[in-house]
């Protein structure tokens, strides 16, 4: 029916389209899949239900809440409303300080307690990750 | 004084532009595209103009003059002199001073080197580029003047944030600069190209070194940013897929793939409208990746400072500038383009297609992970971040297929080639390969089919990039570059897979012992430099049979601004790298230390200057 360029051409354009919309596919799952959202300490405790992907708790942490054993860190970040306890086992950055903002990355275990596998370092004395400037006006 | 004279230069180069873009449109309008020595010399007066006012804030803050606010807020008077030079392109106000200095040098070395171009082809890039360096100039003396006035005049300064302090990181900004900036000049000779008409074989034979040129400078910058992040923030890796690393990269991919279709257009005359949407992409990436980490808009560790009217600003002026390149595009595209533009499936021609698609696609993946945390914020208030693992997921499948169309690729003729017999040598390469890296996945643990797939190809990758060397139809610069990035690749996935680490808080005298090595903390002691208190702290590695490495990381804790780094001790050999980080935990007493193996960390750099090292020899070569 066709022609032979004709039919190379329609074949060829049906790949590409097939192709371009798998690839906008596996992007947007990878996405949903892949993100982490952000929580202030009140978020999590008002969350209707405790999911257990990968979450980023930011806030400031807690005055005399640091405690350092061989095996890990734990501390308490608040947001001057709730507080939640992480607990953490890796390095931490220079910036690290009681009374310091901090964003903890890991799973929440209950609405108390979070399980951090990554602490964000941060580069200058006075900057303030936008997360915990909003998540701190807010409340 | 300085000051002022450096202020007023910069007004005075705004004038300088105007007349050159008003000169040179009216010489294309009136066709009396007479080419003299004249726009040589504005363009040099123009240079001279604003390399004085960067040498005027150079002085500045050499003689750590406080009555400027941008020396004030990033200068100090005990920093050692290296630091005060650097600090002048490490803010925003003297970055961006940089990249209008860059600008026109560009500029000025284009049409030094364009003498034989065609006249009318030469005054439309001088229009175009003449745009974008008033679009700078207009920004810098409105949103960021470096040479903004402070009184009463302060004794002493603020200090450049000690992370910034670093050799690498004082050389960073303007090798990335140089390929960033690049990529302005590709875009205006390729919209003036094609205005005028002249999208040919000679016109990429010409524009050719100058995307080699930003390409190699963007490849150094990018590397340097990553052994900085590297060594210096203590996290042991080399990418981080931060919002701010990937502006850089996205560039690159796009750049890298314009490399390869210009080469195209060079040999077969052919893909011309491909080139000239590469070549607005790039400068457009470039162009946003300014924007966004200058802006503030992403969430990094590198925004130090936020201000929207500048993001604003950069917005308006990106979006301008893409508009124009739209328009300009859309009127005068090349309405029939070559009929060899169908090319013949087994090609040279098709295999740089297929490498361009695949770079389209990394590139996509890519934009999409930096931009989709803003438009998530923007639309429903979440605030998300997107990490490594979306990255890898969506990428590593895809450069199989990408390392076998590699491998292939570079062997094949142009126009057309054809099957020769079954190469039963390169299949028996292509077994053990398969087999070598069974090998290596069953050792280390990451039982997947998978990786082992992603290994052998990457093995046979090399295999055929490293047997190219010695081909004699391939070009010397393609073999090194190939064989460069093939080297990259198996470094990377080594270093990937072998890596190990062990964290601890540990008191002087504790003991770890980590795989058959055992860990000692032995002493701190103080130590007082010029602008910094340091805190060495001394670590002995045992292995038995060995001799024990000793490692002296260091804290350091800076004057002004009170800042404390780390500085990592990385002992290196050829396999692999040692690398012991410890930081301050609590009350000076507990320190929290990581100590890591990385193999193969060495050859990620060499591979990478062998990449752009490729590169410069296509730029010398005839």
């Amino acid at each position: 029916m066709f022609g032979k360029k004709v039919k190379l051409r329609i074949t060829f354009l049906s790949f590409a389209f097939v192709s371009l919309i798998l690839i906008v596919f596996l992007i947007l799952k990878s996405l949903e899949e892949n993100v982490v959202y952000f929580k202030s300490p009140t978020e999590i405790k008002n969350l209707s239900e405790l999911t257990n992907k990968k979450v980023r708790v930011g806030g400031m942490v807690k005055k005399n809440s640091l405690e350092v054993n061989a095996k890990e860190i734990s501390f308490v970040i608040t947001d001057f409303k709730n507080e939640i306890k992480v607990t953490y086992s890796g390095i931490v950055p220079n910036l690290f300080e009681e009374e310091k903002g901090v964003v903890a990355e890991g799973f929440i275990q209950d609405r108390k307690f979070f399980v951090a596998k990554k602490i964000l370092a941060k580069h200058d004395e006075n900057y303030m990750p936008p997360e915990v400037k909003k998540a701190l006006e807010n409340n | 004084m300085i000051n002022q004279l450096g202020y007023y230069s910069l007004v005075f180069c705004v004038l300088f532009s105007l007349f050159i873009i008003t000169k040179s449109t009216r010489a294309i309008i009136s066709k009396n595209s007479k080419f003299d020595g004249i726009y040589y010399n504005l363009v040099f007066l123009q240079l001279f103009l604003v390399l004085f006012s960067f040498f005027c804030l150079v002085f500045n803050f050499i003689v750590s003059d406080f009555s400027n606010v941008t020396v004030y807020n990033n200068s100090h008077t005990s920093k050692p002199l290296f630091y005060k030079i650097s600090g002048v392109w490490g803010n925003h106000e003297g970055s961006l001073l940089l990249w209008l200095l860059v600008l026109i040098l560009f500029l000025f070395l284009f049409i030094l080197n364009s003498k034989k171009s065609e006249n009318g082809y030469k005054l439309l890039t001088i229009v175009f580029q003449e745009v974008i360096i008033l679009g700078f100039l207009l920004f810098i003396i409105f949103t960021s003047n470096p040479f903004e006035y402070l009184f009463p005049t302060p004794t002493e300064g603020l200090g450049l944030n000690p992370i910034l302090q670093d050799p690498a990181l004082a050389i960073h900004p303007p090798i990335l600069y140089l390929g960033y900036v690049g990529t302005s000049l590709v875009f205006s000779s390729s919209l003036a190209a094609t205005v005028n008409k002249s999208i040919n074989s000679d016109w990429a034979k010409h524009i050719k070194k100058w995307i080699f040129a930003s390409w190699i400078f963007l490849t150094l910058g990018i590397m340097l940013g990553s052994i900085w992040a590297y060594y210096e923030l203590g996290w042991g890796g080399f990418w981080f897929w931060d919002p701010v690393e990937n502006v850089s990269l996205m560039p690159w991919l796009c750049l890298t793939a314009l490399l390869h279709s210009v080469l195209v257009l060079e040999k077969r005359n052919s893909l011309k409208n491909w080139t000239v949407i590469l070549s607005i992409a790039t400068f457009a990436l470039s162009m946003s990746g300014t924007f966004l980490v200058r802006s503030g808009i992403l969430n990094s560790i590198h925004t130090f400072a936020n201000d929207p009217s500048r993001g604003l600003f950069i917005l308006i002026f990106l979006f301008i500038l893409i508009l124009l390149a739209i328009i300009i595009y859309f009127s005068f595209e090349i309405k029939n383009p070559n009929p060899s533009n169908n090319f013949f499936w087994l090609s040279k021609e098709t295999a740089v297609l297929i490498n361009n698609w695949f770079m389209m696609y990394f590139l996509s993946v890519v934009l999409i992970g930096t931009l989709y945390p803003i438009f998530l914020e923007v639309i429903s208030n979440e605030k998300i971040s997107v990490g490594a693992p979306f990255y890898h997921k969506l990428m590593v499948p895809f450069l199989i297929p990408f390392f076998i169309f590699m491998s292939i690729g570079p062997r094949l003729k142009w126009i057309k080639d054809k099957f020769t017999k079954i190469n039963y040598y390169q299949i028996l390469i292509l077994i053990l390969s398969l087999v070598i890296s069974y090998l290596i996945v069953e050792y280390s643990g990451v039982k997947y089919l998978f990786s082992t797939i992603l290994i052998s190809t990457s093995i046979f990758l090399f295999y055929s990039s490293a047997s190219d060397l010695v081909k004699k139809n391939i070009q010397f610069p393609q073999k090194i570059s190939h064989f460069a990035f093939s080297l990259l690749i198996i470094s990377i996935l080594v270093n990937g897979i072998y890596s190990k680490e062990i964290n601890s808080n540990m008191k002087v005298g504790d003991n770890l012992t980590f795989m058959n090595k055992k860990i000692e903390f032995k002493s701190i002691n103080f130590e007082k430099q010029d602008n910094y208190n340091l805190l060495r702290g001394h670590f002995e590695i045992t292995e038995e049979g060995k001799i024990p490495i000793n490692f002296q990381p260091e804290i350091r804790i800076y004057d002004q601004p009170v800042i404390s780094t780390s500085e990592a001790d990385i002992k290196t050999n050829l396999l692999n790298d040692n690398f012991i980080v410890f930081s301050l935990l609590k009350e000076g007493e507990v320190f929290n230390v990581r100590y890591q193996q990385k193999p193969f960390m060495i050859w990620i750099w060499i591979s990478l200057i062998m990449l752009a090292f490729g590169g410069s020899l296509a730029l010398i070569k005839k």
